[in-house]
């Protein structure tokens, strides 16, 4: 230590909460390049989320079911408003809408054989339907975005849903972005855009804006597939009571709620951490609307932004969902974010390749550069090797079984037969926001802030 | 989340008309705004002196059965002056006075504080209540108005109390009324720029904000064309809005113009509409000019 | 029989645009040598929506929103004017409109000739994929925005914006143009130009009006293809 007499006593290394490392980071960041950061995955910051609700298993008062001898039932029908042909699921979990482009072929593949072989669907995203999704997923979904990309009235026809998207949970009120080192040959001619530019896409649909034109629109649909398929619209979590009463007013079979944590694979990270709100909140707000319009169980539900274990899923049902939509987690279970990936047999490490990104397994969210490390989010011709579709389709299988394992023990310890007897009184909140959020009581009290009494 | 519709007779013997021509291009708005209906209708005006009120009863706890004579009664002794007298089906009157309408209105608004003024003026009447096109036609006997103009209005709600005093035409001052088709995004910065001129507002409605800014404007002693040509500046979102006033009806449609609209017009009449499905029953309208205006455009046409 | 043209009528007045879609969705032997006269349309929407046959489809009056909306294949001729959305995403065949045509006609066409012989509204062409479109009066402000790919002839004026953030269409304007959008640009018309206007005036039938060496070209000036700190980019 310095004995010089103006030193001082002890060096002051107190960090700013206000200016904290990460803020400096982007200060300077920004500074340098005049650019926002983009980014891949949804909102990064702790919310008031399912991990805030417990159950209230079964004890003297509520008796449980016996697992594997005593049925509970999982089967979910989608689409029964106005669609001829709904939707008949085996789960009440979707793999949500990911564009090819943002994910690679093999993954699209590997994500429809996973969800044929569990009896639940796919969904398209912003880029339009590969043969290789149509081909391995029995029950697909086809998005209808702003941008229309690669959107086309055959694959309207051989959807088995169309879904309209207004918004997503990690940019409500933003389109699309697909960065050029990802718009390689196929993704260029399927979205009719020059190899290799950075993609912008629209926010508003170019044919339509508010929901009295909406109704036309979904009209405009329902005739070209002959009244015979379920649409869904698509909404990004914001003023969620108005805009599901609004869906339902335009005609639509199913809502579909994205929440602010739900992902992209390339937004401006401002936009993810700061517009949209958190998937409980905005669940409870969607119920209530339906429940208000007397609809519930005529339009179903379908939520996302988040969820990640059968716990999650089980608390989605319980609050009034009829479904859940995992885009995040089906990936992590392909590999997003692991150490090493799989291939020819072997597991490969892959820590040096996550390295050169500036990223770690556990914190990678680099998904707009097209250099995925486990080859998910590329469409690099080397790193899409790094997922086969027969083994990601394993390993997706294998999550969505014990998401549906945990759902259905979580149920049966609730005495459900079924999983969509789930009810919100089954839960309790930890704390006061998500109780709040969720209109649950706090644990061990009757207390809902600014509903009931202590 | 709307449908508009306004029309005006070019010819007086047409004025006997206004309302049967009109009832068809409400019900053709129908899809458009399911929930509940309005409409302003514009008629020979009353001399200086008087003015009439519309109201609407639904809101109180009598609803239909409210008991209007009683209404007179009352208010013709608390203020001689007025010489009031009502005009009243089920839910809806009209109530003429001999006197400036504000004592009135403080009078009702003091006595009969879930009465909903709808409108004031010497030319205006104006209905709205919940319910399809079709239902509030028939309720009010629509098909037999008489007038030189109106303004109408079909509502997509997302309330679940479709409460009518969120229904559109929206009036500010006397023989002034507005409706909108679209979604402004800022009508709070709006109303809190208008609230300390003293200018109160009855609902949280967008449309409501804009109502009361253009004729805010109108009474501060702007032309039509100015205040709408402050509201371009003002008013940020998109909107079809068409206004109605003793004499004119006025369109206009933002930068944007996201929100449809169809005109068409003849020798006899002048029709708007958000879609051209509500105009094609009218007679001459295969000889009649279509056309769509033109966004920040300000369409004018007088009576 | 061959080359016999049976002549299918629907009165919009009594029957339902259902029931017209439903005829006009066979499958294309069952339709073959069908023309399908629309009486009454009367500004009702969906007319013709998601045909997929080369059937002859005329619309004798206003089609109101999505008229031959996602069109494959078919050839549809709306006597008077169309709403919002004519041919909207339109993969191939031919709709034209005598009268004038609402927003975003032709929104985001993949192929096809979408013809228009009046004015068209706002947005004309947005998010075009590769259709064409020609327009024999005036468009309205941001039209061709977002054009990815295909053609455009206006012979009358362009109103503001023409093709914002235009990619790799290509807009030809006779007259007035109000202003350009984010990095369109003018560009001098080649004989190739000259040549393609020529064409497209052709199929539309509107060649004897319009000389195709006085059309402007307007093409992208490809600033915006990848985002540039230092480029000042107008976002």
């Amino acid at each position: 230590m310095d004995n010089s007499p103006c030193a001082p006593k002890r060096i002051q290394t107190e960090e700013s909460a206000t200016f904290d490392r990460a803020t400096l980071d982007y200060i300077h960041n920004a500074a340098a390049h005049g650019l926002y950061e983009i980014r891949g995955l949804g909102a990064k910051r702790k919310l008031p989320h399912f991990d805030d609700l417990v159950f209230l298993g079964a004890s003297l008062s509520r008796y449980p079911l016996e697992g594997y001898r005593e049925k509970c039932l999982t089967k979910t029908v989608l689409g029964t408003r106005y669609a001829t042909k709904p939707i008949t699921l085996d789960i009440p979990i979707t793999i949500a809408g990911m564009s090819f482009g943002a994910l690679s072929a093999n993954v699209k593949e590997a994500l429809g054989r996973a969800a044929t072989a569990m009896g639940t669907s796919t969904t398209t995203g912003d880029g339009g339907m590969t043969p290789e999704e149509r081909d391995s997923s029995k029950t697909l979904v086809y998005q209808c975005l702003p941008s229309r990309y690669g959107f086309k009235p055959d694959d309207v026809r051989r959807a088995d849903a169309i879904e309209i998207v207004i918004g997503q949970g990690a940019k409500p009120g933003g389109g699309g972005m697909l960065l050029g080192q990802k718009v390689n040959p196929r993704v260029a001619a399927m979205r009719t855009l020059p190899q290799g530019i950075d993609q912008r896409s629209a926010s508003r649909h170019p044919d339509w804006t508010g929901p009295d034109d909406l109704v036309i629109k979904i009209h405009e649909l329902r005739e070209i597939t002959d009244w015979k398929t379920p649409i869904y619209v698509k909404i990004g979590a914001t003023r969620v009571f108005n805009d599901v009463k609004l869906a339902v007013h335009a005609g639509a079979d199913v809502v579909v709620l994205d929440g602010m944590q739900g992902g992209t694979a390339a937004t401006q990270t401002c936009f993810i951490e700061n517009v949209g709100i958190p998937t409980l909140a905005a669940l409870r707000q969607a119920v209530d609307a339906l429940e208000d319009l007397n609809m519930k169980g005529q339009v179903q539900l379908i939520v996302s932004g988040g969820i990640r274990t059968g716990a999650d899923v089980a608390k989605a049902l319980a609050m009034g969902a009829d479904a859940v939509s995992i885009g995040q987690g089906v990936l992590m279970a392909l590999g997003c974010n692991h150490e090493s990936y799989e291939q020819n047999g072997q597991r490969i490490d892959a820590t040096a390749d996550y390295a050169a990104l500036g990223a770690r397994p556990g914190s990678c969210h680099h998904c707009h550069t097209g250099r995925c490390p486990v080859g998910i989010t590329t469409q690099d011709a080397v790193l899409e090797q790094r997922l086969q579709p027969e083994s990601g389709a394993r390993h997706l299988k294998n999550y969505l079984k014990t998401l549906t394992m945990e759902l259905t023990t979580i149920a049966r310890a609730c005495g459900k037969q079924n999983v969509h007897h789930l009810e919100p009184e089954d839960l309790v909140a930890l704390t006061v926001e998500a109780a709040a959020m969720a209109r649950l009581p706090l644990a061990g009290t009757h207390w809902i802030p600014g509903v009931g009494t202590y | 989340m709307c449908g508009i519709v306004g029309l005006l007779v070019k010819k007086p013997a047409l004025k006997d008309q206004l309302g049967a021509l009109m009832v068809p291009m409400l019900l053709g708005m129908t899809e458009r705004g399911p929930d509940s209906a309005g409409l302003a209708v514009f008629g020979d005006p009353l001399d200086s002196g008087h003015r009439k009120l519309s109201l609407y009863s639904g809101l109180t706890p009598e609803g239909s059965h409210f008991e209007w004579t009683a209404l007179v009664k009352a208010l013709n002794a608390a203020l001689p002056d007025a010489q009031a007298r009502a005009d009243a089906t089920g839910n809806h009157a009209v109530l003429t006075v001999a006197v400036e309408p504000e004592a009135v209105k403080i009078w009702l608004r003091e006595q009969h504080p879930k009465l909903h003024i709808l409108s004031t003026g010497r030319s205006i009447d104006l209905y709205k209540d919940i319910g399809t096109p079709g239902e509030v036609a028939a309720r009010y006997g629509f098909e037999n108005l008489h007038g030189t103009h109106l303004v109408g209005h079909t509502r997509m709600a997302t309330e679940s109390a479709v409460t009518p005093d969120r229904a559109h035409p929206f009036t500010a001052g006397e023989d002034f009324c507005l409706v909108h088709n679209g979604s402004l995004s800022n009508p709070y910065g709006v109303r809190r720029k208008l609230e300390p001129l003293g200018i109160h507002f009855d609902t949280d409605n967008d449309t409501e904000a804009a109502c009361r800014f253009i004729e805010w404007r109108l009474r501060d002693g702007d032309d039509l064309p100015t205040a709408l040509q402050h509201s371009f500046d003002e008013l940020d979102g998109f909107y079809t809005l068409l206004m109605g006033t003793a004499d004119q009806l006025a369109l206009i449609r933002d930068p944007f113009a996201c929100k449809p609209a169809m005109v068409a017009e003849t020798d006899d009449y002048v029709a708007i509409a958000s879609e051209f499905r509500a105009l094609a029953h009218l007679p001459g309208i295969n000889h009649a000019n279509v056309f769509e205006p033109a966004p920040e455009e300000m369409y004018v046409w007088k009576a | 029989m061959e080359g016999v043209i049976e002549q299918v009528p629907f009165d919009l007045s009594t029957q339902t645009v259902r029931e017209l879609n439903q005829f006009l969705h066979q499958p294309a032997d069952e339709l073959a040598g069908c023309e399908v006269v629309v009486t009454h349309p009367n500004g009702a929407h969906n007319i013709a929506v998601g045909l997929n046959a080369p059937v002859h489809v005329t619309v004798q009056g206003h089609a109101g929103y999505y008229a031959a909306g996602m069109n494959q294949l078919a050839n549809v001729v709306i006597e008077g004017s169309a709403g919002t959305g004519v041919a909207e995403n339109m993969m191939s065949g031919r709709v034209h409109v005598k009268g004038f045509a609402s927003n975003a006609a032709g929104a985001t066409a993949h192929g096809g000739l979408l013809v228009i012989e009046g004015d068209a509204g706002l947005r004309c062409g947005i998010s075009l994929k590769g259709g064409d479109i020609v327009v024999g009066g005036s468009v309205g402000s941001f039209s061709a925005f977002m054009a990815q790919a295909g053609r455009m002839v206006i012979c009358g004026n362009a109103g503001d914006a023409l093709g914002d953030s235009l990619y790799e269409a290509v807009l030809y304007v006779k007259g007035t143009i109000k202003s350009l959008g984010a990095d369109a640009q003018l560009e001098p018309m080649t004989s190739a130009d000259i040549e393609t206007v020529s064409a497209l005036l052709q199929s539309a039938g509107l060649k004897a009006e319009h000389d195709p060496s006085t059309f402007k070209r307007i093409a992208s000036a490809r600033t915006l293809y990848h985002w540039n700190a230092d480029a000042d980019q107008d976002y």
